[in-house]
């Protein structure tokens, strides 16, 4: 009998604190399978950010360092800046990476930072409990919009690929989702082509993972991904944003 | 020759230049910084220097992200630094806890300006709190060094360096406006920085050959992070009986022992020879660390002393620790000035007489 599906040797055999339904075990698995199949988990390093998947950490085989909240893309640079042959990825999700990191987010593209992003847009706040997050559709109820969010005072959702996009330094920007196998297939390609596209040394790259978040949003897992179907996907449109990696030479 | 300078020859520079020159010596191996004044002239030496002695320089976009960024190299085994000056160390402190939470080591320079807020931008010493009790949350301490000269900035510098990477911890130059503008006659001995096996620890890629490395500060369980934070105390203890520094000035004998550092302590040491020569037994308590706080070498420094008179360029914060390291066994007596006033000999000199030296 031959083993057809087993665990990525990059991500560890332990058990994940993340709630039944949560699309992120999904993502740390493709994260991990694309270092399995480039042979460069040892030569990895990655960064997690402050929210639920601070504890990425314990899951990822690669080295590992956790950031202040928001801070991941500066760690990065500073990682990749002293250690240029190394690869390095940041997982941030969409408070981290949309509201308090900003700066950060929009910095390091613009310096064409040569690291990868791998962003989860889950419209909430997780760990925390359920609070608006940058990304929260209008409309949508949650701890600290409990008449759904008001654009009128809470302001709009921010669409990070599409913002990113116009920097000269974003070399690719791909939003895809983890909603449906083809969905997933496609999430895993955009993965690969982002380490990739920092092997050839052509600049910086977000990928950005619409997800869900079953418990906060107060939906079964099943539910959960038809409302990402139903009303993220129309607000947060999947493809790809920006591609300059088929131009010549390195950035 | 190995730098922009030549070594062991004496160069007229600027206290900023001279530590930056100094920084990379000692095999810093990146900068991250932020423009603020009055320590602009460290990054800007940096950036002509840094790339061309085989490391990195880069402008953050602001000093959260330098510190951010300083613990990103640092973490992979690299020396790494940032510096500012006091508004700027504010937005580094969050950085700064995580530094230490993760026991990281790295080297970050304050050349103070006036506070609070916006403040001003002459000379102060009034981050001593800041920097010796609480550069961001949590149980923690920093190394601290205090120069006193453009000499000390380079020498000091090194030191940080290879304290930093011993303790596994967070150092600091805790220099002023004043020593950060000002040129002074300098040399660079030969710098033999300490080599550090970090491969222990460090993030930088296990290559298939051992386990993976963690760099983090969270426990979520109480009795881990309490035994996290103690063991680092147990480090502490260490630090505070060896590595304390101070000069003590014509102490032997003092009936006032006048205590500043850093270049109040240039003033007071005018002062005190001004005192002696008018028949006052003054003598001069300089700590070179000020945290671990010499306190061994202020019981020394204030033996004959029947009073003790601090000055400092803030309205009083060294003075706490003077206070606990005598246990208040004398009185402690205070003169400053802050908000970018410094303090003139003849002032200081008038205090003595004022606080009770001249019997």
């Amino acid at each position: 009998m031959s083993v057809v599906f087993e665990r990525p040797k990059s991500l560890l055999d332990v058990t994940f604190h993340y709630c039944p339904g949560c699309t992120h075990g999904i993502v740390h698995r493709l994260v991990a399978e694309v270092m399995d199949e480039m042979g460069i988990e040892g030569d990895t390093v990655g960064v997690c950010p402050v929210g639920c998947s601070v504890m990425a950490y314990d899951y990822f085989g690669c080295d590992m360092i956790e950031a202040p909240h928001g801070r991941a893309p500066a760690v990065a640079t500073g990682v990749k800046r002293t250690n240029p042959d190394k690869f390095v990825f940041t997982y941030q999700g969409d408070g981290d990476l949309a509201a308090i990191g900003t700066a950060e987010t929009v910095h390091v593209a613009t310096r064409g930072e040569n690291i990868v992003v791998i962003f989860i847009n889950n419209t909430i706040y997780g760990m925390t409990g359920g609070q608006m997050a940058p990304t929260t559709l209008p409309g949508q109820v949650t701890q600290t919009t409990p008449f759904g969010r008001d654009p009128q005072l809470a302001g709009y959702p921010v669409r990070v690929c599409e913002m990113l996009s116009t920097l000269t330094g974003t070399a690719y920007a791909h939003r895809v989702a983890v909603d449906s196998v083809p969905h997933i297939r496609d999430a895993k390609k955009a993965i690969r082509k982002a380490f990739e596209t920092q092997k050839a040394k052509k600049g910086f790259s977000i990928i950005e993972v619409l997800s869900t978040c079953p418990t906060n949003w107060g939906l079964t897992p099943t539910e959960a991904l038809k409302r990402l179907q139903d009303e993220m996907i129309p607000y947060y449109p999947l493809g790809v944003y920006k591609d300059t990696t088929s131009e010549e030479g390195e950035k | 020759m190995k730098g922009a300078v030549k070594a062991l020859e004496r160069n007229l520079m600027k206290g900023n230049e001279a530590l930056a020159e100094a920084a990379i010596r000692a095999g810093c191996k990146c900068f991250f910084g932020y423009p603020i004044t009055p320590q602009t002239e460290l990054a800007a030496y940096m950036a002509k220097r840094m790339n061309k002695a085989g490391g990195v320089f880069l402008q953050a976009e602001s000093e959260i992200a330098a510190i951010n960024m300083v613990l990103g190299a640092a973490s992979t085994g690299v020396r790494a630094m940032t510096s500012s000056s006091s508004p700027g160390l504010s937005l580094k402190s969050e950085g700064i806890s995580y530094i230490a939470g993760s026991d990281v080591p790295a080297v970050i320079i304050n050349v103070q300006r006036g506070g609070p807020g916006l403040g001003g931008i002459q000379p102060s010493q009034a981050d001593y709190w800041q920097a010796t009790k609480a550069l961001g949350h949590g149980d923690f301490h920093l190394l601290v060094f205090a120069p006193a000269s453009v000499q000390e900035m380079v020498d000091m510098v090194v030191r940080a360096f290879d304290k930093a990477d011993e303790y596994r911890m967070p150092a600091m130059i805790l220099a002023d406006g004043l020593l950060g503008q000002m040129m002074e006659p300098v040399s660079f001995p030969e710098i033999k920085a300490n080599s550090v096996d970090k491969s222990s620890w460090a993030a930088d890629g296990h290559k298939g050959k051992r386990a993976h490395h963690i760099i983090n500060s969270l426990y979520l369980k109480p009795d881990e992070l309490e035994k996290s934070v103690a063991d680092r105390f147990a480090r502490y203890d260490v630090i505070k009986s060896k590595e304390t520094d101070a000069e003590l000035y014509l102490t032997e004998d003092c009936d006032i022992l006048l205590c500043a550092f850093g270049a109040t302590a240039r003033v007071v040491k005018s002062a005190v020879n001004e005192a002696r020569a008018q028949g006052i037994k003054a003598g001069l308590f300089r700590p070179k660390t000020l945290w671990p706080f010499p306190v061994k070498e202020i019981n020394e420094a204030a033996k004959s002393a029947k009073k003790l008179l601090s000055v400092e360029m803030s309205m009083g914060q060294m003075i706490d620790d003077i206070k606990l390291a005598i246990n208040c066994s004398k009185p402690v007596e205070f003169y400053g000035r802050t908000g970018g006033v410094i303090p003139t000999p003849a002032e200081v000199l008038a205090e003595i007489k004022k606080v009770g030296g001249a019997e």
